[in-house]
């Protein structure tokens, strides 16, 4: 880990001004992902800013009748909250899908949209990575890729986002609310947030430099049945191989967003209309144009049987 | 104390302490976070430093140049130690690679440097400061690819290859035939507590606070390496936070910790990061197996063949598959052949139950496999082919002893073989006649369900081992010996067992273990720690029990001997008894022994035996695997603690559903490395992934095998585990994976289609 | 749907590494960039004075902000109970009770948690005054080598309290309503707590006591 200095923020100006105008400095909130990633020196800040204390925390109503979430409420917090277990229940069981209680305690809403891949190249400083070091190379492609990504792949990256609470929050319209370094507001749907790989790997969301996110909010809950499935080679506390989050209609119409797919979380909205047809259609729209590799084929399959799955649950 | 006789009655067979469900001694520490493990040794010796190990960044190749100077500038910094300033340096007889790397590298992640630091961040922010230049060379990293270039090559431990009867010929004459490939991954030890060491210089006597299972072996080896006396090392390891062979082996934790404090001038400790773990240290080697087994149509094994292949580095010793297919079942003809060809990934070495848990994955696949084809019952079949008698006994490498070798019984008899026993009993606790031969009918909801059977087979291996008693004037006794405990309960037991031999309750016995300046134990390895070690401890007290006879006598010359009983902290005769504090006096008395196995291991083959039965459900869309019941018999001799022995069991049987269901280190073939190095890629099961466990030992005694009459039950527990999971896999899905993990990209494209 | 496998050539030209051949130059740029291009940032940080209340006292103590809350504890506290299995949060032996919560100390910075109730395996009870949990795994030996068995007992004290206190999980099946105890919870809840000795199954029983005698 280099050496860093370390920063309480009391203000969310006081915070989105130093870490916009010191070289090198990164909000911490949660920790989970970023204190294990400068341990390795993948994430080597100048400047830590704790804004723990800046009381993003609230999980509230909303005008429009839906929820804001804030940026530092912990993913049990979240999972347990009354209201999103009646209304919001995908995302209560994405969160309670990932990684384990412990996590979970410490782990932040807005720390879980923007924690890194885990792709072991990536976690591996030794290897070629054009993630963590732009235009060294792609181990993962050619190398042992059984959990990367198969749509919106390219030839410089095959990671995937790693988030089952991003799954489900994708599947709902999240927003994110941010304020920018100019102090700002400003609000980015999740589908916005994220980037596909493309030739710049190393760029993962959309967000200014220094601009931080102080709140995801919900719509209105839409009703239907909530399920996220995750499927995994254990039985917990392992990243998901592939998951399938999906709200369903009593006519049969409904949602479906995948995890472990892609370096987002992936939703393609036009294949939704295929739902009343059945896992078959509804899976070739979601993963058409599917990339695979040698290690990481099955996930198509993996993917289409676990949303027909879901879908007879849902007829039950 | 030589034990060449089976053994008659003795006071273990009193059973007033041994056989007892004891709780742990230990318990009280190590569930209050205060039983010390190497790297919490803060108060042991001052001023410790801190050292952080840098991994090679290739497989094989050398280091072209290495540039320190960034590093050695950084805050903190006291020393650098790289083979280049390390000096001359041996190597362990134990150790395939060497432990510091450089100019050469052998393996991925192979030491090539040691930072020491007054903190430990500034060490490892220092350790990354260190620029290599390497120069990469070809190397050679898949077994299927090296397959074909394989030797056997007979070794102290294997005989690489056997042959009786003409197995080629019955097996293209059986009427029933299968002729299978097998494999399984490398696996990972991934024991929780990484490899660590605390090393300090006294002159030229070095200490090491250390985590390693073979106390004695590991002087002999730090000895070799640092080209240093034994009589200058001290080795100390009482807790130890698992091993499953990763730590029977001086590792490069104690060993840079040692150069570092040399180099540094003050203590250092070293503990290898999580990340090193797989590709610094040992693992199981891969295997790919082949089965052909042929029998009549009534289900006689008339031939069995067995060929293993596995890799390692040149000098290392092969992960031999087809050795227990030499003992387990009849049948006349057979062959078995363990091959090992050149990979140039990290070092291959024991991991629990070498061999068998490898082996037993294919063969017992293949028995169901073959159960199948004769429509037969598993379980039947396997009781049709039992045999009392080693049908494979090929004579040991190294054998120069002639007469021996003539007068050598090529069918030695098991000294006790229950296994058929353990079958009738499992499949009866288990439900087993409710299982329905038919694959792919039973279903619970989302979950097909299927149950499976297998064989748990591991040999008995006797080792000498001494210990050292001493008995105080308050009647208290202290067990001394370089025994470890690495979670097998070995604390206990000991205690068990002096308790029983001294007549006093287990609050009187204090033991004392892992110190090589205590007697040398058996130690910790291959299960031949418990019944080893306890045996050893028996000795010391039958030569305590003479003392305190002697003793008694000359306090009272009146004091009739010949009928003494050692009873409630006394030593009683008909009429008188004496405390055995006051015989102890004021100086207290104290007695050495070891036991010393005479050739009982030669003339019977010494195994241990068991019947795994577990319940699978397979989930019908995802073919998701998940455990649903787990019950293993067991016959492995007298179990001493039957708390402890279960959790063995237990412990092995979670090991082998990693190895069935999940564990597999993934070979980078184009960089020669294991990739997921780390508990989020190598899973190994959690809490959720196991179910309770069933483990029901059979009540056995085996003179044969020691005076404890017991038998090793450590590995035991792991043998056979996966091929019964693979086969209630194929059992609920009507899919046979023979391709270890069976993880479900394996099974899903075979899997029934969906409604 | 197309399913295709561009790894064997498309893709193989992207990557630095190929095998076989002599690599000189081109890997000391790729694989070791990370020490070759950049060896800047070397200052030792300020270090922070921070107050630690660790099972209910108070420590002022002068830490590199860089030290986790698990090398605080063990380094500096002399607390070693708490682990350092993985020291990358994929573990769970170095778990601790902050604010009555279970997180692993691996991935928090010690100063981060100034202002925050620690408890460690030593603040749960000692050798001669065991906590129920303590007493319970040594009863149903819950353990064997006793790596993970503190992080195992603080996570099923605050995990106990989870369920009391109605906080679903991946297995509740009802997610409106407050979870049972049972052994489906408790092992999926248990599952950041690895135990590679495989005690799971007494560790359950140990558990089911403990939540008998409190429920």
């Amino acid at each position: 880990m280099k050496a860093f200095n370390y920063e309480r923020a009391t203000s969310l100006a006081e915070a989105v001004a130093k870490v916009s105008h010191i070289k090198g400095a990164k909000f911490i909130a949660g920790g989970t992902n970023l204190v294990d990633l400068m341990k390795l020196q993948i994430e080597t800040p100048t400047h830590l800013i704790d804004i723990n204390d800046l009381g993003l925390d609230k999980i509230e109503a909303s005008a429009d009748g839906g929820l804001r979430i804030g940026a530092l409420v912990r993913n049990t917090d979240l999972a347990a909250n009354q209201q999103v277990r009646r209304d919001y229940a995908v995302l209560s069981r994405a969160l309670l899908a990932g990684a384990s209680g412990q996590l979970r305690n410490q782990a932040t809403t807005a720390g879980n949209l923007l924690q890194r891949t885990r792709c072991p190249y990536f976690y591996d400083t030794n290897m070629p990575c054009n993630k963590r070091e732009p235009n060294s190379g792609c181990s993962a492609i050619g190398g042992y890729s059984r959990l990367h990504a198969i749509v919106g792949v390219s030839n410089s990256c095959i990671a995937t986002h790693p988030s089952d609470m991003a799954i489900a929050m994708r599947l709902l319209d999240a927003t994110v609310e941010t304020v920018r370094p100019n102090g700002s507001i400003r609000t980015i749907p999740i589908a916005e947030l994220h980037r596909l790989p493309e030739n710049t790997p190393h760029i993962e969301h959309t967000l200014e430099a220094g601009e931080l996110i102080t709140a995801v909010t919900l719509p209105k809950p839409v009703g239907g049945t909530h399920i996220y499935r995750k499927v995994r080679d254990r039985a917990s506390y392992a990243f998901a191989l592939i998951s399938v989050a999906a709200i369903v209609q009593r006519d049969g119409t409904g949602r479906v967003a995948v995890g472990g797919v892609a370096h987002k979380p992936w939703r393609v909205e036009a294949a939704e209309r295929d739902m009343p047809r059945g896992a078959k259609a509804l899976t070739a729209g979601i993963l058409a144009n599917a990339q695979t590799t040698h290690d990481n084929a099955f996930k198509v399959l993996l993917v289409e049987r676990t949303i027909a799955s879901v879908l007879n649950e849902v007829k039950g | 104390m030589k034990f060449d006789t089976p053994a008659s009655s003795n006071p273990i067979d009193q059973l007033k302490v041994i056989g007892k469900p004891a709780s742990r001694i230990d318990g009280p520490l190590k569930t209050t976070g205060t039983a010390p493990y190497a790297y919490d040794r803060y108060n042991v010796v001052s001023n410790q430093a801190y050292g952080y190990v840098l991994g090679s960044a290739i497989a094989k190749g050398r280091i072209a140049s290495m540039n320190l100077a960034a590093a050695k500038a950084y805050p903190g910094v006291i020393a650098i130690v790289t083979a280049e300033n390390a000096g001359k340096l041996g190597k362990g007889d134990f150790n395939t690679a060497l432990l510091l790397g450089g100019p050469e590298i052998q393996h991925y992640h192979q030491a090539v440097a040691v930072v020491v630091a007054e903190t430990f961040e500034q060490a490892r922010a220092a350790a990354y400061l260190i620029q290599v230049e390497y120069v990469r060379t070809k190397g050679y990293f898949d077994l299927a690819d090296e397959k074909s270039k394989g030797v056997a090559k007979d070794d102290p431990y294997t005989i690489a290859e056997s042959a009786v009867g003409n197995f080629s010929q019955a097996f293209s004459s059986a009427p029933v035939q299968l002729d299978a490939s097998y494999s399984t991954s490398h696996e990972s030890h991934s024991m929780l507590e990484p490899h660590a060491t605390i090393a300090a210089w006294d002159g030229d006597q070095l200490t090491l606070w250390t985590s390693n299972q073979m106390i004695a072996w590991s002087v002999g080896e730090i000895s070799k390496t640092l080209r240093i006396a034994k009589e200058k090392i001290r080795v100390i390891s009482p807790y130890i936070g698992g091993g499953f062979g990763s730590k029977l082996f001086v590792r490069t934790d104690a060993l840079m910790a040692a150069l570092a404090a040399r180099a540094a001038m003050r203590p250092v400790k070293v503990s290898l990061q999580r990340a090193l773990i797989p590709n610094n240290t040992t693992h199981r080697s891969a295997t790919i197996q082949r089965l052909r087994i042929g029998a009549t149509k009534d289900g006689q094994i008339t031939a069995i063949g067995h060929e293993s292949w596995s890799g390692n580095l040149p000098g290392g010793s092969p992960e031999a598959g087809a050795v227990q297919t030499r003992a387990l079942y009849a049948g006349a003809n057979r062959m078995t052949s363990n091959r090992i060809s050149q990979l140039d990934l990290p070092e291959a070495n024991a991991m629990r139950a070498p061999n068998e848990a490898s082996g037993l994955a294919a063969l017992e696949q293949a028995m169901d496999e073959m159960a199948e084809k004769l429509g037969m019952d598993p379980v039947v079949f396997r009781i049709k082919n039992d045999t009392q008698v080693v049908p494979d006994s090929p004579l040991k490498a190294g054998s120069t002893d002639s007469q021996a070798n003539k007068n050598r019984n090529p069918n030695p008899p098991f000294s006790l073989r229950q296994l058929v026993k353990c079958f009738e009993t499992g499949a009866e606790r288990f439900g087993w006649h409710k299982r329905n031969a038919k694959p792919g009918q039973v279903r619970d909801g989302r979950w097909l369900v299927g149950m499976g059977t297998a064989s748990a087979y591991r040999d008995n291996v006797v080792m000498k081992s001494a210990a050292r008693v001493k008995l105080d004037n308050r009647g208290h006794l202290t067990v001394e010996t370089d025994m470890t405990d690495i979670g097998t309960g070995s604390y206990t037991i000991i205690a068990q067992t002096a308790a029983e031999m001294m007549g006093l309750p287990l609050e009187k016995v204090t033991v004392r273990l892992g110190d090589s300046s205590f007697p040398a134990s058996a130690g910790s390895g291959g299960q031949w720690g418990g019944n080893s070690s306890t045996s050893g401890v028996y000795a010391a007290c039958m030569k305590l029990r003479e003392a305190i006879t002697v003793k008694a006598k000359a306090q009272d010359p009146k004091f009739d001997i010949t009928n003494a009983v050692f009873a409630d902290g006394k030593i009683q005769s008909k009429s008188q008894s004496i405390l055995l504090a006051d015989l102890a006096g004021s100086r207290g008395l104290v007695a050495e022994d070891a036991i010393e196995f005479g050739d009982l291991d030669k003339r019977y083959q010494q195994s241990t035996f068991g019947a795994h039965f577990v319940e699978v459900g397979v989930d019908a869309a995802t073919g998701e695997i998940r455990m649903r019941r787990m019950l293993a018999v067991c016959a492995a001799g007298r179990i001493l603690n039957p708390k402890t022995a279960r959790s063995q069991v237990i412990g092995a049987m979670t090991m082998g559903v990693g190895a069935a269901l999940m564990e597999g280190l993934e070979v980078d073939k184009r960089y020669g490395f294991f990739v997921n190095h780390d508990l989020a890629g190598y899973e190994v099961p959690v809490h959720a992934d196991i179910p309770h466990q069933e483990v029901i030992f059979l009540d056995e005694t085996d003179p044969i095998s020691s005076p404890m009459k017991a038998k090793g039950v450590g590995e035991l527990g792991i043998c056979g585990v996966a091929a019964a999971i693979a086969n209630a896999v194929y059992n609920a899905t009507g899919v046979r994976v023979r391709d270890y993990p069976i993880t479900l990209d394996k099974l899903i494209e075979k899997m029934p289609t969906m409604v | 749907m197309s399913i295709f496998d561009p790894s064997r050539r498309k893709f193989i030209q992207t990557t630095a590494a190929s095998t076989g051949a002599i690599i000189t130059a081109k890997l000391t740029t790729d694989a070791e960039a990370k020490s070759v291009l950049k060896p800047k940032q070397v200052t030792e940080p300020a270090k922070v004075n921070i107050l630690l209340r660790v099972n209910g006292s108070e420590h002022q103590l002068m830490v590199d902000p860089r030290m986790t809350l698990l090398d605080a504890l063990r380094e500096r506290l002399q607390l070693t109970g708490s682990k350092k299995g993985c020291d990358q949060g994929q573990c769970g032996a170095c778990t601790v009770i902050v604010d009555g919560r279970r997180i692993v100390s691996c991935l928090t910075l010690a100063v981060m948690q100034e202002g925050h109730d620690i408890t460690t395996i030593e603040g749960l009870g000692t050798p001669n005054n065991l906590h129920p949990m303590q007493a319970a795994f040594i009863k149903h030996d819950g353990y064997q080598c006793g790596f993970c068995t503190p992080g195992q007992i603080c996570s099923a004290v605050a995990m106990l309290d989870e369920v009391k206190a109605g906080m679903p999980s991946h297995v509740t099946s009802d997610l409106t309503r407050s979870p049972k105890m049972s052994a489906i919870e408790f092992r999926e809840r248990m599952s950041g707590n690895i135990c590679r000795c495989g005690a799971y199954s007494n560790i359950q029983d140990a558990i089911a006591e403990v939540a008998g005698e409190r429920t």
